[in-house]
């Protein structure tokens, strides 16, 4: 009691709580951003040895902002400002030559010749595919994007069965598209037929894929008890049936002669389009193949655990570009005489080996990441060695990885490039051989080329890493208790 | 009869039976594969009337290979040199620009990664937009932008481009650069310098047992740097400079044919190095600098705090805490972007610089036609380097491992 009326009668302790100042005026604001995020490091003069560096500091600060907005400054005037948009007049490589030159743009000008792009643009897209037959490459090119949306877009119903299409139909249907009908011996067209007895007519495929559709449906009503008891009793043998059906369906879609498509060759396939082939194959193989192999090498057989090692080790020892060396000069004499793989799908073969090798050791790393609970629980509660990595532990490491199997595919994507150097035409190849063009000859006609390129290959993986890095945080946060 | 079969279906459940069974088919249809393999490689080559053998090494090479490393190396000549010589220029090629790319792209890597987690809004915008650029763009398009829209749009060989006037300067024939020509008795500097190593890596020693006994601090850095640069310096005064630096030399007037850079003064790096060199570096700079930023954000901030409460001073608290521990986390992936960048320089066949794939499994392979025998050449140089690599590894992961109760 005694205390509280001395501190209340003393005039220097305050009776209520001091009112709330504005924070500093170089903390706040346009001058706070600038004091922490700049000038925090350079305003140190308190000794000699903390004045020398905040010199330097500012001195290199000043350096790096000069060489990063020039640079900046320049590659926007460049593609923007100083471009050249249009050509109206047709006059092709002048339209981007300066007055020393011959052109009508100012002495020293440098900026992009868009109308060189422009007038490459299908071929890059395309390479030399037929100009009347685009349709076939828009058309799948929209299908597999519009699944692809489907597919990533977290809150789309059915997805499942979206994932289910890309992977089986999704293929058969591409090469459908884009090559037409593959080319059966007698025998096994007879095969596929069933010697003759199903015509290979449209109507055969409709009715094939209607009897699998009619199974697959049988089953899903049977095992909602809205059938007789047989049928559920059955309905998982039926299911399967109907899957046996649609298989068999699809095969008989790629080799027979139900529709009405122009062959063309994979050697008239080129551009931004066997870049995407190639990659989708590479990614699509090497994910199955690379598990396979990362269970090879944790596996406590020895002989397919050295197997998987060596082999995992060897594709990885070696550049792409020797294995793709390999896949186009030797692949040839690995096979019997007489079988033929063309260029494309030697390349497909050397890229598949090669990032399924790498795929496994990611999917390694996430296997090791498994506790060993997870195994000795799984096959305590009775699972056998494939159901329980296909329940238990593969859905757990593959989630561990998610990152890294993305840097691979983005890896792999970038990669596809190198096979322009066994003479395909990806988007690269048909971009260089688009440089070659005299007609459109002009000092910036290769920086505009590799411009637009470089555009396209960092939009595919910046949006994949984006992708990747938004996943990991969606599953961490999940995973946080 | 019952038993009987009871007993096979018991050997059949056996997980120990079943592993075994599927072993033994699967080393069975791996030999059978490669039977299948040889056999048709055998057949294919028989009708092509071709032999299998390494003796075409010994065949002289009939083609040219630009200046570089290996040729001077190897004192290369077309008509006298074998193939087995171009096969060495090629790993010498490899091996110089792979050198050359790991030494730039650890500094650029290094400094990026460092600026990258830097407090200054401008150092770190300037890393993250570099980084994300060439780690987004395919090495192939950068080396193709480096070579035929930097290096082949430059002036031709009666032009230049100075760098250092007088003393640098750059055309489509290459980079030239002023190169120091020893004279005699220049091989007393090296000795010196050969001596300065020994008596620094002792020193170092003695410097550090000193302190571990006595706690007293020895400055060895700098007595080091001083032994490391002064003896040499010294001895190379006193015996009188021995080392004649010859600029290159440009001649601007003259007959057309002698104008320019002057053939065999200075030293010329060829274009094709210099981009597969400047593209190699930049790109692997990126992924270094992440690996670099990683391994620093791994130390704990615990760390730092602990040093700063025991009394440590920043440098020291940098030099014998951070780094240490970021080290541990940094080498692997490190080496692992060495050994990508070394595989990486095969890349320089789509410009046509000697290395190894370029100038033996492409030029070499189409005169001789010995697919096998060259193609398993070349892939063993890579496959015995990444094999190295990877026993450095493991030594290295052994050895800082840390050591857990």
């Amino acid at each position: 009691m005694a205390k509280k009326t001395t501190s209340s009668s003393i005039a220097y302790v305050r009776t209520e709580p001091a009112p709330l100042l504005p924070p500093p005026a170089s903390q706040t604001g346009l001058l706070g951003w600038l004091h922490k995020n700049i000038l925090a490091s350079m305003t140190d003069f308190s000794s000699p040895v903390a004045a020398v560096k905040s010199l330097l500091m500012a001195f290199f600060t000043v350096l790096i902002g000069y060489v990063g907005v020039t640079q900046i400054i320049s590659l926007v005037d460049f593609a923007f400002i100083s471009a050249v948009w249009s050509d109206p007049e047709g006059l092709k490589r002048e339209a981007c030559w300066t007055v020393d030159q011959g052109g009508s743009l100012p002495s020293g000008w440098h900026g992009a010749c868009w109308p060189f792009v422009k007038a490459k643009f299908k071929f890059l897209m395309y390479g030399p595919y037929d100009m009347d037959q685009l349709w076939r490459v828009n058309v799948t090119g929209i299908i597999g994007l519009v699944a692809l949306a489907w597919l990533l877009i977290e809150p789309l119903p059915l997805r499942r069965y979206v994932g289910i299409f890309l992977l089986t139909v999704y293929p058969v249907l591409s090469i459908i598209l884009l090559y037409g009908r593959l080319d059966p011996s007698s025998t096994t067209l007879s095969v596929i037929t069933l010697g003759g007895i199903l015509p290979p007519t449209p109507t055969t495929l409709m009715g094939i894929v209607v009897v699998g559709l009619g199974l697959m449906t049988l089953a899903r009503l049977g095992s909602r008890g809205m059938l007789s008891r047989t049928i559920e009793d059955h309905a998982r043998q039926i299911e399967m049936s109907g899957w046996v059906v649609i298989a068999y369906a699809l095969i008989f879609a790629l080799f027979t002669d139900g529709y009405n498509l122009e062959r063309i060759d994979t050697n008239d396939w080129g551009g931004l389009m066997i870049t995407l082939v190639v990659a989708i194959t590479g990614i699509v193989a090497s994910l199955p193949l690379g598990i396979l192999l990362a269970l090879g090498r944790r596996s406590t057989m020895p002989a397919a655990r050295i197997i998987c090692t060596v082999f995992i080790e060897f594709w990885r020892g070696v550049p792409l570009i020797t294995v793709l060396f390999m896949a186009s000069v030797m692949l040839p004499l690995f096979l019997p005489e007489g079988v033929n793989f063309d260029n494309l799908l030697r390349a497909l073969v050397g890229v598949m080996l090669f990032s399924a090798a790498y795929m496994a050791e990611v999917v390694r790393g996430g296997l090791q990441a498994i506790d060993k609970g997870q195994f000795e629980g799984s096959s305590a509660v009775g699972l056998t060695y494939w159901q329980s990595m296909r329940l238990v532990i593969l859905p757990q490491a593959l989630t561990h990885v998610i990152p890294g199997i993305v840097n691979t595919f983005i890896g792999l994507f970038k990669d596809t490039t190198l096979v322009s150097i066994i003479g395909l035409f990806d988007l690269l190849g048909a971009g260089q051989s688009a440089l070659a063009d005299a007609a459109w000859a002009s000092p910036v006609q290769s920086h505009s080329m590799y411009l637009f390129i470089a555009a396209i290959f960092f939009v595919f993986c910046f949006g994949m890493s984006r992708y990747s890095i938004y996943m990991e945080n969606k599953l961490s946060r999940s995973r946080r208790h | 009869m019952n038993s009987d079969k009871s007993l096979v279906l018991k050997y059949l459940y056996d997980t120990r039976t079943r592993s075994i069974i599927f072993q033994v088919l699967l080393i069975l249809s791996l030999i059978f594969g490669f039977w299948w393999i040889v056999d048709n490689t055998a057949a294919n080559l028989s009708a092509q009337n071709k032999s299998v053998g390494f003796s075409f090494l010994s065949q002289t090479a009939g083609f040219a290979i630009s200046d570089t490393l290996g040729t001077w190396l190897l004192n290369y000549e077309v008509g006298t040199s074998t193939y087995l010589d171009v096969y060495f220029i090629g790993i010498a090629n490899t091996f110089l620009v792979a050198f050359l790319g790991i030494i730039f792209a650890t500094i650029l890597g290094f400094t990026f990664g460092i600026m990258r987690l830097s407090q200054n809004f401008i150092l770190r915008g300037f890393s993250t937009i570099y980084i994300e650029l060439t780690r987004n763009i395919p090495l192939l398009v950068q080396l193709f932008f480096w070579y035929f829209a930097v290096l082949r749009s430059l002036p031709n060989a009666r032009g230049k481009v100075d760098i250092i006037p007088d003393v640098i300067g750059i055309n489509i024939v290459g980079l030239y650069l002023p190169s120091a020509i020893p004279q005699d008795g220049f091989s007393l500097t090296m000795t010196a310098f050969a001596i300065a190593v020994v008596i620094t890596f002792f020193m170092n020693r003695w410097a550090k047992k000193r302190q571990q006994e006595t706690g007293q601090i020895f400055p060895a850095f700098w007595v080091g740097l001083g032994l490391l640069i002064g003896l040499p310096l010294v001895v190379f005064l006193v015996s009188g400079s021995p080392l004649v630096i010859e600029y290159p030399e440009f001649k601007e007037t003259g007959p057309i044919l002698k104008r320019g850079f002057q053939k065999g003064v200075g030293m010329v790096l060829v274009p094709e190095m210099l981009a597969v060199w400047l593209s190699l570096s930049l790109y692997t700079a990126a992924f270094i600098a992440e690996i670099v930023r990683a391994g620093i954000m791994a130390v704990n901030k615990g760390q730092t705090e602990a040093s700063l409460a025991l009394g440590l001073k920043p440098n020291p608290i940098l030099r014998l805490v951070i780094i240490p521990q970021a080290m541990r986390v940094i080498i692997p992936p490190l080496t692992s972007q060495y050994l990508n960048l070394t595989k990486n320089s095969s890349l320089a066949i789509a410009i046509a610089y000697p290395e190894l794939v370029s100038v033996f499994a492409g030029t070499a392979l189409n005169q001789v036609g010995k697919e096998i025998e060259m193609i398993f050449m070349m892939m063993s140089v890579y496959l015995t380097f990444s094999i190295l690599t990877s026993i450095f590894m493991n030594w290295f992961n052994a050895r800082v491992k840390l050591v857990e109760r």
